[in-house]
């Protein structure tokens, strides 16, 4: 039986979307059977962040709608048979899907996949109630930023209504030296505010941009400072523990030591 | 004669602060009303006297505010009279149970997040953070156990008595009663244990150190209070 988790923010262009392909990537590259859902029917993204935009013949609407099963509309991750996703339509809005609708959605899924990624829309109206609708847990993604930590808070606060696993967050779009200097919100203050458990923190990372464009989620890549931390998060969801990636540049004798012995951060 | 020695309903009694006036709670209010007009009309007063404070004890008589309005018309009627209080020993029971919810302090164990808003009448006690965008409101005091970032509105009600304290005060807005201050434009950072009170004198709410309370409340206990205001 397999695990839905909902991914949202309430402010838009935090890095739903984002989080969502690259958790799902990582999690199925650990060998767990993913399918990640986009729900934001009307401004579907999911897909050409996956370089899967050109295989999409059914959509989650179809689905809900009776025009198709729902094995019909899943669209097998060209890079390996792990990962799946379930689009959403371009052509509806959002009252074309129903709470209902995501439910048997969702339950039909857990019998066949270990997690269940689910993008939400940004907001809170009708989008969001249905992405929610049929998750076991949530991460809420929130940048370093004013706003985007309101709308968070926000969000806490509608998702402690539903039946749902209290959330974790994701600090997605760190930049270094700002926080150095002072100049964003410090992660501690963010997680006081919040009062969350955080399952990660994520870097701004040019690399991030790159591969989206060519539809291939950053989590693919061995190295950068950002796939690290989609994968550090994978695995805490798994349940392992891992520290939180340093904000430090290591340099000099350590890192080499390191790089020898063939560690990460 | 006999019957005039049983009607001895109302007694009429002169201290420093004026007349004070018994009304036994073992006859009906009309017996009450039609002897104390006998008594009145006896000894009216004349024209240039002054003013005189009539305090009226009740016992154990409840009054309905029509009867209430009948006896001070009866009162200020004849004589140069005015009414500083009709005091009883009773209250109805809806009125009894009201007081007590105004009174009570609701503890609350949560965190007052963004876009929501906590409403109590009587006192609040909140054992968490109230978040930028969140509101708390209370008809009497609110205490805070935790940071203050969003909006807290004491004395909903008009109580201007009611203050608001916390553990960490850095509030967008302080309200009491019809009172409103905002924090200032420029970044600043909170303060702890601290409270926020109307100054009468200055005619707005400022926020001092908790200690200032026991001098300037000294009676925190909004029950006392309702008690000895009404």
């Amino acid at each position: 039986m397999g695990e839905a988790i909902v991914i949202t923010s309430g402010k838009g262009g935090v890095g739903k979307t984002t989080t969502t392909a690259n958790i799902g990537t990582a999690l199925a590259l650990m060998g767990k059977k993913v399918c990640l859902i986009d729900t934001d029917i009307g401004l579907r993204n999911l897909d050409v962040v996956m370089g899967l935009e050109n295989r999409i013949i059914y959509d989650i609407v179809d689905v809900i709608q009776g025009r198709c099963k729902l094995k019909a509309a899943l669209i097998k991750d060209k890079r390996f048979d792990y990962l799946s996703l379930l689009p959403a339509a371009q052509t509806s809005d959002k009252t074309a899907v129903t709470p209902e609708g995501m439910r048997g959605i969702i339950k039909e899924l857990k019998t066949e996949y270990d997690y269940i990624l689910i993008d939400c829309p940004a907001g809170i109206e009708q989008g969001y109630q249905n992405a929610v609708a049929g998750a076991d847990k949530a991460i809420v993604v929130t940048t370093p930023e004013k706003s985007s930590v309101r709308d968070a808070d926000r969000i806490i606060g509608l998702l402690e209504k539903e039946e749902i696993a209290p959330p974790t967050l994701v600090i997605n779009r760190i930049r270094k030296h700002m926080m150095k200097n002072g100049d964003m919100i410090e992660i501690d203050d963010i997680v006081q505010i919040l009062s969350i458990e955080l399952i990660g923190i994520v870097l701004d990372d040019d690399e991030v941009i790159k591969a989206s464009n060519h539809g291939e989620p950053v989590a693919f890549q061995p190295n950068s400072k950002a796939s690290i931390a989609y994968r550090n998060i994978a695995r805490r969801i798994l349940g392992e523990s891992v520290p939180l990636q340093s904000l430090e540049d290591e340099s000099g004798m350590f890192k080499r030591v390191k790089k020898f012995f063939g560690i990460r951060s | 004669m006999q019957d005039a020695k049983q009607r001895q309903y109302v007694t009429i009694k002169g201290t420093r602060e004026g007349l004070t006036l018994f009304i036994d709670d073992r006859c009906s209010f009309e017996e009450a009303c039609s002897e104390l007009r006998e008594k009145l009309s006896v000894n009216k007063s004349n024209k240039e006297d002054k003013d005189v404070a009539v305090t009226i004890k009740l016992g154990n008589r409840y009054l309905y505010e029509d009867q209430k309005e009948m006896l001070e018309e009866l009162i200020t009627e004849l004589n140069q009279f005015t009414i500083q209080a009709i005091e009883s020993n009773v209250i109805l029971r809806d009125e009894a149970l009201e007081m007590l919810e105004e009174t009570e302090v609701k503890a609350v164990n949560r965190i007052v997040r963004s876009g929501q808003v906590l409403e109590v009448k009587g006192d609040l006690l909140l054992v968490g953070d109230v978040n930028p965008g969140g509101k708390v409101v209370s008809t009497g005091n609110i205490y805070i156990m935790g940071s203050l970032h969003g909006i807290a509105h004491a004395g909903s009600e008009g109580d201007r008595n009611a203050i608001i304290t916390a553990s960490y005060m850095n509030p967008s807005q302080l309200r009491i009663a019809d009172y409103i201050s905002r924090a200032p434009d420029y970044e600043s950072d909170g303060v702890y244990m601290e409270c926020g009170l109307i100054d009468t004198e200055k005619d707005k709410i400022i926020i001092d150190r908790l200690q200032v309370l026991a001098q300037r409340r000294n009676s925190l206990s909004r029950f006392e209070r309702s008690l000895i205001n009404g």
